[in-house]
């Protein structure tokens, strides 16, 4: 059978996208390419946030996209990997962040 | 390994059948509207003195080493002396392997200096201290007031070294302190030096300003270092790097990505437009690539040095393949930089 998760060459196809809904795919991709314009941060570090970001949402074809854009960009390794472990420690200490919560439901519950 | 020319080419043809994404060079000219890719002018002289070279980088598109024994002679240099006298050409661009190592190197430039040509020469850096007989280069350089443009891959030692070996960062460094010390780069003296800069990998480069500035900035805070302009070149997909792109799996991606940055106004700018090429044994080419693909400018007499016919040269077709599109991706790629 065809593979059918995560296709690398299913990338090429994202701009079918507009195929189902146009108008919406055409504001999206406008806003998209604005959005990593230079303007107050420099395309350049966008790129590393996206990177960044791109981890946390694990989508692997924005991980493919953005390593390739931040090695064009002149990051070296090791700041891509610090890009990476501050999605993690946010993304980690969201998580145990929330633990408050469940200590507080835990104080409530029992006596 | 894809190094010998007939492998080279039939790989650069068939991938207008692998992918769907990739015209034949030709047919996108004539998509985007250009239907006549001739030259234009005769205003550069590339000559490559051969395959030697103190270096074996990976991606270099020469195959050039320290064993390589194809070199340049000294009646192949004298006809293209005549060449360029007689034809008026002003720029000659020397280039190798590390050309230095040419036993009629130094001769050479003094003699195109003598007809007052504008020199320019292709240097590795680390050539300077590979032998006693070249640390003194920079001296001849800032002497014959040859225009330096060196290579470096990266501004820092890791990416550097991986791409040309150990410790070639540091000695490229030590190089380009040298051209300060005599001059190169600095304001008033007039002496230029040019900096190159390749990915280090199967993507292509970020825009030349944007590096130049980071190049600069970090060259001076870490080693006091000065230079005039960076040229962003593309990684060409032919020799060593074409095998690279295969082996790793990258061929097809990476010649998408050229042809998807295709940019007709880096097109109309591409170098062979306004140069030829001279091979260290004399045959004649549109571009250094072309060399490496062992495409001639023609299949007649005309096609060497020895029967330079400059009439031809200007109204020759020039000869295309799929590693054009190396020339014409993004803001352009040539000896010279961006080209759009
Ligand atoms: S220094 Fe230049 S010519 Fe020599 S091997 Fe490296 S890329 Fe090739
Ligand atoms: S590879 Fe050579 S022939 Fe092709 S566009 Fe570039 S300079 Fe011209």
């Amino acid at each position: 059978m065809e593979k059918t998760y995560y296709n690398a060459e299913d990338l090429k196809k994202f701009a079918d996208i507009g195929d189902y809904q146009k108008e919406m795919a055409d504001k999206f991709f406008d806003w998209y390419g604005e959005v990593f314009n230079d303007g107050a941060l420099s395309g350049k570090e966008k790129g590393l946030i996206a990177l960044a970001v791109a981890h946390v949402v694990q989508c692997p074809y924005c991980i493919d996209a953005y390593t390739t854009d931040c090695l064009r960009n002149g990051y070296s390794e090791q700041q891509m990997m610090e890009a990476v472990h501050v999605g993690a420690a946010i993304k980690g200490g969201a998580i145990l962040a929330h633990s408050v919560q469940m200590m507080n439901k835990v104080k409530n519950l029992t006596l | 390994m894809v190094s010998d020319t007939d492998s080279q080419l039939k790989a650069l043809d068939e991938i207008t059948r692998i992918s769907k994404q990739v015209p034949y060079f030709m047919d996108k000219l004539a998509l985007s509207g250009i239907n006549n890719f001739n030259p234009v002018g005769l205003e550069i002289f590339q000559v490559n003195f051969g395959k030697l070279c103190n270096q074996a980088c990976k991606h270099c598109h020469v195959n050039a080493g320290p064993s390589h024994t194809e070199i340049m002679d000294r009646r192949t240099m004298e006809y293209c002396l005549e060449a360029v006298n007689k034809h008026n050409i002003p720029v000659v661009d020397i280039t190798g392997g590390a050309p230095e190592m040419n036993p009629n190197f130094r001769w050479f430039v003094k003699e195109c200096r003598k007809l007052d040509k504008r020199v320019i020469v292709r240097c590795n850096l680390t050539i300077f201290f590979s032998g006693d007989e070249y640390n003194d280069l920079p001296v001849f350089f800032a002497e014959n007031r040859v225009e330096v443009v060196a290579s470096l891959p990266f501004y820092s030692a890791d990416r550097t070294d991986r791409v040309r070996g150990k410790g070639v960062f540091d000695a490229s460094v030590r190089g380009l302190q040298m051209l300060n010390a005599n001059g190169y780069g600095r304001n008033g003296t007039g002496l230029v030096l040019n900096l190159v800069y390749n990915p280090s990998g199967a993507f292509l480069s970020a825009p030349q300003k944007q590096l130049e500035e980071e190049f600069k900035r970090e060259l001076y805070k870490g080693y006091g270092i000065v230079f005039n302009n960076l040229y962003t070149m593309t990684n060409m997909p032919v020799s060593r790097f074409l095998d690279y792109l295969m082996r790793s799996d990258n061929y097809v991606a990476y010649i998408e990505n050229l042809v998807n940055a295709f940019n007709p106004v880096a097109a109309m700018g591409a170098m062979c437009l306004n140069m030829i090429s001279v091979n260290w044994d004399g045959y004649l080419y549109d571009c250094d690539f072309n060399q490496m693909l062992d495409l001639k400018v023609s299949q007649n007499r005309n096609n060497h040095i020895s029967n330079f016919d400059a009439e031809f040269i200007l109204n020759r077709n020039v000869k295309v393949s799929q590693h054009c599109y190396g020339c014409t991706a993004g803001a352009g790629s040539s000896c010279g930089g961006s080209t759009a």
